[in-house]
C-alpha cells in the first residue's frame, strides 16, 4: 500500500490529501492569524475600523488560497518555478515604469481591487526559482563558476529592480532568501565566508553611497538619543512601549504608547511593539513560540519530503521566515537599524501576507505530496 | 542511475548537514531575542514605565486663589470675585468664522479687539483654549448664555480674579496686581514655582511686599495626553491652597474720609496709633482705581494716569520728600530744651525780619510778633524765634534729635521698596555728599524746616506720635500679627527729661486751642475730641523781594508755585491715642488748608476708637 502510493505518483485521493495535512502548522497559522486580528483591532483603538476589516478579509482570502494551493501537486510548483520568477520580474519592471508613487517610493501596482507590491512576492518566487535551478544539479557542478554566476544574476536582477524603487529593506530580504537557497544547495561555505568578509570591509563605502535618509537611520541606530524627536523617535518610542509592557503587559486595548499615538507605524512594521506593550513578556514569548513552531514544522515538512526541490524550498523558506521575524523584532527592540520589514502575518499589508501564505501553501503542498518524486 | 543515486545521497547529506547548522543558529538567535525581551520588559521595566508615563501624563497648573486683605474690622478691602469669561476651543467649533462673527456681534467688539483675538487664535494650536474676553459684564455674559444654542464650542467660564471693592481708597497702600512678567518670575522663587500663564501678581504696595504669603498654591490637573499634546482624559485633580489672608490695622471709614478730604488735591494723610504704631489710615492723593490693572490697563487709561500733573502713581505718603516747614518746630524746640540751650523763659524779640551773617531772614508775619517765649513762638509759629534757637543749637544737635524721632530713616524698613528716607542734614553729610562746608545760614533755615531738610508724611506722623505718647519709641506697622519683626515689650524713651516733652506738647496744645494759635480756627472744644497740632507751610520756591512786595493771595499764584500746606496733630489732648500728618501739595497755607481736615478726621477717629478698642484683643499694653 505504502509502496504503491510511493511509486504511483499522481493518484492521491482527496481524503488522503486531507489526512496528509500538517495540522500543527495549520493550527499555528490560524492561531497567528487570530492574534494578528486581535492586535489589529487594538491598533484601530478598540473598534472595528478599516484596518481590522481589511486585515480580516485578507486573512480569510489568503488562508483559503493557501488551502487550495496545498491541494495542488508539488510538481506543479516545480514546473512553474521559472515562470513565476519571470512574471514577478515583469511586474517589477512594470512597477518601475508605471507603479504608484507613495511617500517617495514607487513600489505598488494598481490592480483595481488591490495594490500589489511585487517585491514581496519576489521573496517567495526567488526561492522557488533557485530551488528549481538547483534541483537537478549535481553536487560537483554546484560550485562551478557558471552556476554561481547564474544564481547570482537570478538574485541580483530583482534586487536591482527593488533598490531603484527605492526599497533597500525588501531588496536585502530578497537577497537573503536567495542566499539561503544557495547555502542549502551546497555552495562552498568558503564563498559565504569570503562574501561576508568582503561585505564587512566594504561597509563604510556602501554607507557613503546610501541615500541621506538611510544614512540617518544607521546613525540613529548607533545612537538613538542623537535626535530624540526626529530620526531617533521611532526607536525610542518603540523601546519605551516594549519596556513598559512588563511581564504581563498593560492589558488588551490599554497600551498607552499606541493608543496615544506615540508609536509610529503601529499597523505595519511596529505591530509587535504594540502586541508586546499590551501582552508583556509572556505574550511576546508566546508569539515567538508560535513562530518557532511554524518554522520547525516547515523544516520538518522539508525533512519528510521526498523531492529535493521540496526540501530545498522548505528549508530556505523556513530560514527566510526566520530572518524576516528576526529582523523585524531586532528592529523594534532596538537591535538593528530601522529597515522597512514587516512581521509575517502580523503586519498589515496584503502583498506581504499574500507572499507568506503563498509560501505556506507551497510548504503545505509539499507536505501533502511528500511522497511525490520529481524527476 | 547508480551514479545519480549516489549523487542524491551526497546532496541529501549536504543539505541535512547545513540544515543542522542553520537550525542551531536559529536556536541561538531565538534565545537572543528572548533575552532581549527579558532585558527590556523585566529588567528595565521600571525605567521604561516611567518614560511611558512621562510621555502620556502632563500636568496643567491652574492659577492659585490669592489671599485677601481685610481691614481691622474684617471688611474685605482686596478680595476675589468671579470674573465672567468667554473661552473658545477652535477645534470644537464646526464653523469658526460664523461663531466668531456671531460672538463679535453679541459682545459688540470693536474691530481692533476683534483683530487681536484672531491674531491670538493663529498663534495657538486648535485644541488650546482661546480667551475671547476675560472680564465680561453680567449683561453680556447672560446674553452669550442665551445664545449658546447656536454657538457650538463657545464656553462661558467663571474664573476667580482680584477685586478691590473700595476702588481708589487703598490704591497706594495695597498696590495692585497684574499679569506677571519675566522680571517678576525671575525675582521671586514663589512666583516661579506657581507660575501659570495669566497669573496675576502684586506689582507695588503690600500686594508686592506680601506676595509670598498671598500667592497660595496651584491647583494641579493631571491629564493623559497623546503624542500631539491633546488632552485625552483627566487623571487627577489636586486642589491647591488659597493664599493667606492678611488683616491690616487700617480703618476703612477713616481711609475713606481721608480720600474724600483730599479729593481733587494732591497730598497725603496718615493716621497712626501712638502706642501701638498701628497705621489707621494712609492715603495718598490723587489715587486711581487699581481694578483697572487686573486685566491689563488700556492704553488710554494708562496715559491718563501717567500724564496727570498731580502724579497719581507716586505714593506721596512714603515717596514724597517734602520740606517739613514749621511742622519741624516741635523737634527744634525739643532739641533746644534737651540740650539745655533754652528754657521756657527764653524770649526773642521778633520784628518781622532779622539780620544774621549778612543776610536777612523774614518771619511769616511782616509786622513781627514782638517779644515771644517758646510757648508763644510755637503757638504763633514765629520764625524769628526758631532762627535764633536753631543758631544757638547748631544743626548737628538738631539732626540728632530729629533722627531719634524717626526722621531721615525708612519708617517701614524693607516693607515697601518704594519708601524714601527723607533727609536730615548735618555738617558731615554736607561735606560727604556735597563736598562743601556747612554754612551757618543753612542752620537757620533748617530751624523752620526749609533748606536741605526733607521728610516724608509718614515720618512726620511717626514723629508726632512719638511726641504725643510721651516720647517713647514705637514701631509703625500695618499688618496685624506682624509684630514678630518688632518686639515691643518695652517702650524705650527717646527723651532725656520727660518734662521737655510735656513743654512741647503744651505748646502744640496752645497752637490749636488758644487764641492767636495758628490752627485755632480748626479747634474742637469738646475735650473728648480736643487735639493739639502744629501747622506748616513749606515754600517750594525761594521768595524774592518782589514777591514780598506783591504779597499775593494763594489763588493768585500759579499752582506749581504755591506753598505746600502741612499739619501734624495728635488727640485727644487728654489721654491721647492717635497722631496724624496731613500734607496738601501746593495747598497754600497749613492753617487754612490742612488743619481743617484734621478737625474732621479727629471727630471720626475718636468716635471709632471705642469700636476699635473692642476689637483689640489687648495684645498691646494700654498706657
Amino acid at each position: 500500500m505504502y509502496q504503491h502510493t510511493r511509486f504511483t505518483s499522481n493518484n492521491f485521493s482527496f481524503f488522503q490529501k486531507f489526512k496528509n495535512f500538517d495540522y500543527i502548522l495549520l493550527t499555528c497559522i490560524v492561531l497567528l492569524g487570530s492574534i494578528s486580528l486581535v492586535t489589529m483591532y487594538s491598533t484601530d483603538g478598540g473598534k472595528i475600523l478599516f484596518h481590522t476589516k481589511s486585515h480580516f478579509t485578507k486573512l480569510i482570502v489568503f488562508t483559503l488560497m493557501m488551502l487550495i494551493f496545498s491541494f495542488i501537486n508539488i510538481k506543479f510548483w516545480f514546473l512553474f518555478g521559472y515562470i513565476f520568477y519571470l512574471s514577478v520580474i515583469g511586474l517589477l519592471v512594470w512597477t518601475y515604469l508605471f507603479g504608484i508613487k507613495s511617500s517617495g517610493s514607487q513600489r505598488w501596482i494598481d490592480l483595481y481591487f488591490i495594490n500589489l507590491q511585487p517585491s514581496e512576492l519576489m521573496k517567495i518566487c526567488i526561492i522557488m526559482c533557485l530551488a528549481k535551478y538547483f534541483h537537478r544539479m549535481k553536487l560537483e557542478n554546484v560550485n562551478s563558476i557558471y552556476t554561481i554566476l547564474t544564481s547570482l544574476i537570478i538574485i541580483i536582477l530583482p534586487m536591482g529592480l527593488v533598490i531603484v524603487q527605492p526599497d533597500l529593506g525588501t531588496s536585502l530580504l530578497i537577497a537573503i532568501s536567495g542566499i539561503a537557497v544557495l547555502w542549502f544547495a551546497g555552495v562552498n561555505h568558503k564563498y559565504f565566508i569570503y562574501t561576508m568578509l568582503g561585505f564587512l570591509i566594504s561597509l563604510p563605502f556602501i554607507i557613503s553611497f546610501l541615500k541621506p535618509y538611510q544614512k540617518l537611520r544607521v546613525l540613529t541606530f548607533l545612537n538613538p538619543d542623537r535626535d530624540p524627536l526626529g530620526a531617533g523617535y521611532q526607536i525610542i518610542q518603540s523601546k519605551i512601549a516594549v519596556g513598559s509592557g512588563g511581564i504581563f503587559g498593560k492589558g488588551f486595548l490599554k497600551g498607552t504608547q499606541s493608543y496615544l499615538e506615540f508609536l509610529p507605524e503601529k499597523h505595519t512594521d511596529f505591530i509587535f511593539t504594540l502586541f508586546s506593550e499590551e501582552f508583556g513578556f509572556v505574550g511576546s514569548a508566546f508569539l515567538l513560540l508560535i513562530y518557532a513552531i511554524i518554522i520547525y514544522r516547515i523544516v520538518a515538512v522539508g525533512a519528510s519530503s521526498r523531492s529535493y526541490f521540496a526540501k530545498l524550498f522548505c528549508y530556505s523558506f523556513g530560514a527566510s521566515i526566520f530572518v524576516y521575524i528576526t529582523i523585524n523584532m531586532s528592529m523594534v527592540l532596538g537591535l538593528l537599524p530601522i529597515v522597512g520589514s514587516p512581521l509575517p502575518i502580523m503586519s498589515y499589508g496584503g502583498s506581504s501576507m499574500l507572499a507568506t501564505m503563498f509560501g505556506f501553501g507551497v510548504v503545505m503542498s509539499a507536505k501533502v505530496h511528500n511522497q511525490q518524486a520529481i524527476a | 542511475m547508480i551514479n545519480s543515486s549516489s549523487d542524491n545521497v551526497k546532496k541529501l547529506n549536504s543539505i541535512n548537514r547545513r540544515m543542522f547548522i542553520t537550525g542551531s543558529l536559529k536556536f541561538f538567535i531565538m534565545i537572543g531575542l528572548i533575552s532581549r525581551l527579558f532585558f527590556l520588559q523585566i529588567k528595565e521595566n521600571k525605567k521604561y514605565l516611567t518614560l511611558s508615563d512621562k510621555n502620556r501624563i502632563r500636568e496643567w497648573k491652574l492659577a492659585p486663589v490669592r489671599g485677601e486683605f481685610h481691614d481691622y474690622f474684617g471688611n474685605i478691602i482686596a478680595g476675589n470675585f468671579e470674573a465672567y469669561q468667554l473661552h473658545i476651543i477652535p477645534e470644537q467649533v464646526e464653523d469658526f468664522r460664523y461663531v466668531i462673527y456671531r460672538v463679535k456681534d453679541l459682545l459688540e467688539l470693536s474691530d481692533k479687539e476683534f483683530k487681536r483675538i484672531l491674531k491670538k487664535k493663529k498663534e495657538k494650536k486648535p485644541w488650546e483654549t482661546l480667551i475671547v474676553s476675560d472680564n465680561l459684564d453680567w449683561k453680556k455674559f447672560s446674553k452669550i448664555n442665551n445664545h449658546l444654542y447656536d454657538l457650538n464650542g463657545v464656553k462661558p467660564v467663571i474664573s476667580i480674579s482680584r477685586n478691590y471693592p473700595y476702588k481708589d481708597n487703598f490704591t497706594h497702600l495695597l498696590g495692585y496686581v497684574s499679569q506677571a512678567n519675566e522680571m517678576d518670575i525671575e525675582n521671586s522663587e514663589m512666583i516661579k514655582k506657581n507660575f501659570v500663564p495669566g497669573l496675576k501678581v502684586g506689582k507695588v504696595g503690600l500686594e508686592k511686599s506680601f506676595e509670598n504669603k498671598l500667592i497660595g498654591t496651584n491647583d494641579i490637573e493631571r491629564y493623559e495626553v497623546n503624542a500631539y499634546g491633546r488632552r485625552i482624559s483627566q487623571l487627577e485633580f489636586q486642589k491647591g491652597e488659597k493664599g493667606k489672608n492678611l488683616k491690616l490695622t487700617v480703618d476703612t471709614k477713616v481711609q475713606q474720609l481721608a480720600n474724600e478730604l483730599l479729593k481733587d488735591k494732591a497730598g497725603s494723610i496718615c493716621v497712626m496709633d501712638i502706642f501701638t504704631g498701628s497705621i489707621v489710615a494712609m492715603h495718598s492723593s490723587p489715587s486711581f482705581d487699581p481694578n483697572l490693572f487686573v486685566f491689563g490697563i488700556s492704553q488710554d487709561d494708562w496715559q491718563l494716569i501717567r500724564n496727570d500733573p498731580m502724579k497719581p502713581l507716586v505714593n506721596k505718603t512714603l515717596q514724597g520728600n517734602y520740606s517739613p516747614g514749621s511742622t519741624i518746630k516741635p523737634i527744634v524746640a525739643l532739641s533746644a530744651l534737651e540740650n539745655g540751650i533754652i528754657n521756657t523763659n527764653f524770649t526773642v524779640k521778633c520784628t518781622g525780619k532779622t539780620e544774621m551773617y549778612g543776610q536777612t531772614y523774614h518771619c511769616w508775619k511782616k509786622k513781627g510778633h514782638g517779644f515771644v517765649s517758646l510757648r508763644n513762638a510755637m503757638k504763633q509759629s514765629c520764625d524769628t524765634y526758631f532762627y535764633e534757637i536753631a543758631r544757638l543749637l547748631g544743626v548737628d544737635k538738631l539732626s540728632e534729635t530729629a533722627k531719634k524721632f524717626g526722621l531721615g530713616e525708612k519708617v517701614f524698613g524693607d516693607l515697601f521698596e518704594i519708601e524714601k528716607k527723607g533727609l536730615i542734614p548735618n555738617t558731615t553729610w554736607k561735606k560727604n555728599f556735597l563736598g562743601k562746608g556747612w554754612l551757618l545760614g543753612e542752620t537757620i533755615i533748617t530751624g523752620i524746616g526749609q533748606g536741605y531738610i526733607q521728610t516724608t508724611p509718614i515720618q512726620l506722623c511717626l514723629m508726632t506720635a512719638q511726641i504725643a505718647n510721651g516720647g517713647y519709641k514705637i514701631y509703625p506697622h500695618i499688618v496685624v500679627d506682624d509684630k514678630k519683626i518688632h518686639p515691643q515689650d518695652k517702650f524705650t524713651p527717646l527723651y532725656q527729661n520727660s518734662k521737655n516733652i510735656r513743654i512741647v506738647q503744651d505748646a502744640m496744645f496752645g497752637s490749636t486751642n488758644e487764641v492767636m494759635g495758628t490752627s485755632y480756627k480748626s479747634r474742637i472744644d469738646d475735650p473728648k475730641y480736643q487735639f493739639a497740632g502744629k501747622t506748616g507751610t513749606a515754600q517750594v520756591k525761594k521768595i524774592t523781594e518782589k514777591d514780598r512786595e506783591l504779597d499775593l493771595k494763594t489763588f493768585q499764584i500759579p499752582y506749581e508755585e504755591r506753598d505746600h500746606a502741612l499739619y501734624i496733630a495728635y488727640g485727644p489732648y487728654k489721654n491721647p491715642r492717635y497722631a496724624l500728618s496731613i500734607i496738601v501739595e501746593h495747598g497754600g497755607n497749613g492753617s487754612t488748608t490742612a488743619a481743617p481736615m484734621a478737625k474732621k478726621l479727629f471727630k471720626l477717629i475718636i468716635d471709632r476708637h471705642v469700636l476699635r478698642n473692642s476689637i483689640n484683643d489687648n495684645k498691646y499694653l494700654d498706657i
